[in-house]
């Protein structure tokens, strides 16, 4: 075979990989867009907030270390422990399940009823307001995310293309996890919300909110769980890129980069948002690849963007969206 | 008690729909331009103008431009910055194309060119609402962005990538390059403030403005009574680009100088100015100054308090400022969703009963 076609082949599986990871963090923009209406810009800060909690816990770090330093002239900085993964994953979940009681009861409790677009607005403030006490509590520097999954080459399906193409793919072992446990994921929410009792109520809050509260469903709570789960979602795809990356501000930017994710998926759709997620990474990827060097590179910058406001264009609801219709 | 209406008979329709219909509010807005031109300049330094007033002045244009859009027309954009960025270059180019045009003219072309793009980004608009409006304004600020990195031409092969502005004056007096006085550049951005704000006011109340609000309030309805959903929307892309490249181009040339793109037209800078006019206000002229003056004084009096009096790093103070920030969006949304804009009514309201309500 040409080299051409197997540096291609590569990409192509590289960019299956990444848009496992753009799948993720789309699904918890899905999952809360499904039961409030709200399109939660704060999705990717909160997989920023995750990871930095979960870092600033296993490194046994003190909160607002930096804050308390200034105000009391103290020189605190760590309470002299590490915590195992499993346990500051546990803690962290804590965390953000008391985030999201918080963000339903201060925030848009009061914001029941208003336009989409408020909302919309509402949740870029949060946003702005998550980065911030981010920062305050477990500094802004750059920091490494080691929870003990496995990265570097994977040596088998280097081996195996050598034997069969005479090239080795290079495939990152932290990618195959990834794919898995968005896998695991996908499938553990789709037996949550398909088989047990709070499962049920989010489905029937997100088809209709009346008939949800007539029967009895309390929506306060399950807008706490659906928060909840998304920022259990975040936390998740927060480990995943923190792991790739390093935890840093930019963490939160792939939520920029899993809208048109969402366009091209549709925002109230599951497998939308995996299949969006799964051309946006090959799309994005093999147009670098292909045209990248013609025009100077970093195509990625826009290329899904674009391909999504050509895609909007012809069919606006989106691949598995519900179809939209407008009375007056 | 001094805030009132008694008295203030009007005779004529112009009268009645005249911008200020209150007496005191006449007289209050010609004392703000009084004190604007002829007071304000004599009192001009270099912190003062490059601290506050510059980024006040700029940065209102820029509201003034996007509540057009969002306010007026109801089509969400977060592609302010690449707007923003289209000005600076086109600007740029100009400047160095024709040094012998005078630099008033560059800039209103700049407008102009940056209105084409407008246009351009804002044809999904008829296909295509709300969110994934948004989305796809989203493209426009990503790829305008690459673009001036990416092609050499943009930024005339410089070897650092940025782009720098050469020395320009107006009346032989420096407006734009290193040796620019205070106020010479305050009363130029001022100019181009209050002439963006009398067309913004005058269109908005106009027919076109009004078929913007029927867009806004529900396009079908307003397809159904006659208005032209292609040429509203349109006409409001460009319209708010003009007055976004406009800011965009006096950012670059009069407040910055030199400019590198990712860094001053990035994605922060579109939802600053969202934030501009959410919190002025959204559908309001007035609203889009009290945003701008809010967001430009609130960094400079959290480092005056943060750092100046409690003596706290400079980092703390930032990462404070994110999280006041946020909150007050938030507030503001619950509280008030029309801004700033109004409180102040509300306050007129309350004045005008002042002291004996009912």
């Amino acid at each position: 075979m040409p080299d051409q076609l197997l540096f291609g082949m590569e990409v192509f599986l590289n960019g299956l990989m990444a848009g496992v990871l753009y799948a993720l963090v789309a699904l918890g923009f899905v999952l809360i867009y499904k039961a409030s209406g709200i399109f939660n810009y704060a999705q990717g800060v909160m997989a920023l907030f995750a990871a930095m909690t979960l870092v600033g816990i296993m490194n046994g770090q003190v909160p607002f270390a930096h804050l308390i330093n200034a105000v009391f002239g103290l020189h605190v900085t760590n309470f002299g422990w590490t915590v195992p993964a499993l346990l500051a994953i546990a803690l962290t979940v804590v965390v953000m399940i008391g985030l999201a009681w918080m963000v339903q009861h201060f925030v848009m409790r009061h914001l029941v009823g208003q336009e989409p677009i408020i909302l919309f607005m509402a949740t870029i403030g949060l946003a702005y307001f998550l980065e911030g006490v981010a920062d305050l509590m477990w500094g802004s520097e750059i920091k490494t995310l080691d929870v003990g999954l496995p990265q570097g080459i994977n040596e088998t399906i280097d081996r195996v293309t050598f034997d069969a193409f005479g090239y080795g793919f290079f495939i990152d072992n932290l990618d195959i996890v990834a794919t898995v446990i968005a896998a695991l994921l996908v499938i553990a929410l789709v037996l949550f919300s398909q088989y047990t009792k709070q499962g049920r109520a989010m489905r029937a809050v997100a088809d209709d909110h009346q008939a949800a509260l007539s029967v009895g469903i309390s929506l306060d709570f399950i807008w706490v769980l659906v928060w909840s789960v998304a920022g259990f979602v975040a936390l998740v795809a927060g480990i995943m890129w923190g792991a790739k990356s390093g935890v840093q501000f930019s963490l939160s930017l792939i939520a920029l980069k899993a809208l048109p994710v969402l366009m091209l998926g549709g925002f109230t759709s599951i497998p939308g948002a995996i299949v969006g997620g799964l051309i946006i990474g090959v799309g994005e990827k093999m147009f670098e690849f292909l045209v990248g060097p013609m025009v100077g590179g970093a195509t990625e910058n826009w290329f899904a963007y674009v391909l999504a406001l050509l895609f909007l264009v012809f069919r606006p609801q989106g691949l598995f969206g519900e179809k939209i219709i407008e009375r007056v | 008690m001094f805030y009132r209406e008694a008295g203030d008979f009007k005779t004529t329709y112009a009268a009645d729909s005249q911008t200020f219909p209150i007496k005191f509010d006449r007289i209050g807005y010609y004392i703000a331009l009084i004190v604007a031109f002829c007071v304000l300049p004599f009192m001009m330094n270099d912190y003062l103008v490059n601290a506050i007033f510059l980024p006040f002045l700029i940065y209102a244009i820029a509201a003034i431009g996007l509540n057009i859009l969002v306010g007026y027309c109801g089509q969400v954009s977060l592609g302010t910055g690449g707007f923003m960025a289209v000005g600076a270059y086109a600007c740029y180019k100009l400047m160095t194309s024709f040094p012998e045009v005078n630099i008033f003219i560059h800039i209103v072309l700049a407008g102009g060119v940056t209105a084409l793009v407008g246009v351009l980004f804002g044809l999904p608009s008829l296909r295509i609402k709300g969110f994934y409006l948004a989305v796809a304004t989203l493209a426009a600020q990503f790829f305008l962005v690459w673009l001036f990195n990416r092609v050499p031409w943009f930024y005339n092969y410089s070897a650092s990538g940025q782009i720098s502005a050469p020395e320009r004056t107006l009346f032989g007096i420096a407006i734009t390059g290193p040796n620019t006085q205070p106020w010479a550049v305050y009363l130029f951005c001022l100019v181009f403030l209050v002439i963006s704000a009398l067309i913004a006011r005058n269109l908005t109340r106009g027919s076109v403005g009004r078929k913007w609000m029927a867009i806004r309030d529900m396009d079908i309805a307003a397809e159904i009574i006659g208005v032209d959903p292609l040429k509203a929307k349109l006409s409001a892309f460009a319209v708010s680009s003009f007055f976004v490249g406009i800011s965009g181009a006096l950012f670059f040339a009069v407040y910055l100088g030199a400019v590198e793109v990712g860094e001053a037209f990035g994605i922060q800078k579109s939802f600053l100015v969202l934030f501009m006019v959410i919190i002025g206000g959204l559908g309001s002229i007035f609203g889009s100054f009290a945003g701008a003056a809010f967001l430009v004084l609130l960094p400079v009096v959290l480092k005056l308090v943060g750092v100046d009096m409690l003596g706290w790093p400079t980092d703390i103070v930032a990462h404070f400022q994110l999280v006041i920030v946020g909150a007050l969006i938030i507030v503001f949304l619950i509280l008030e969703p029309h801004g700033l804009a109004q409180l102040w009514r509300i306050t007129k309201e309350k004045l005008r009963l002042w002291p004996f309500p009912h």
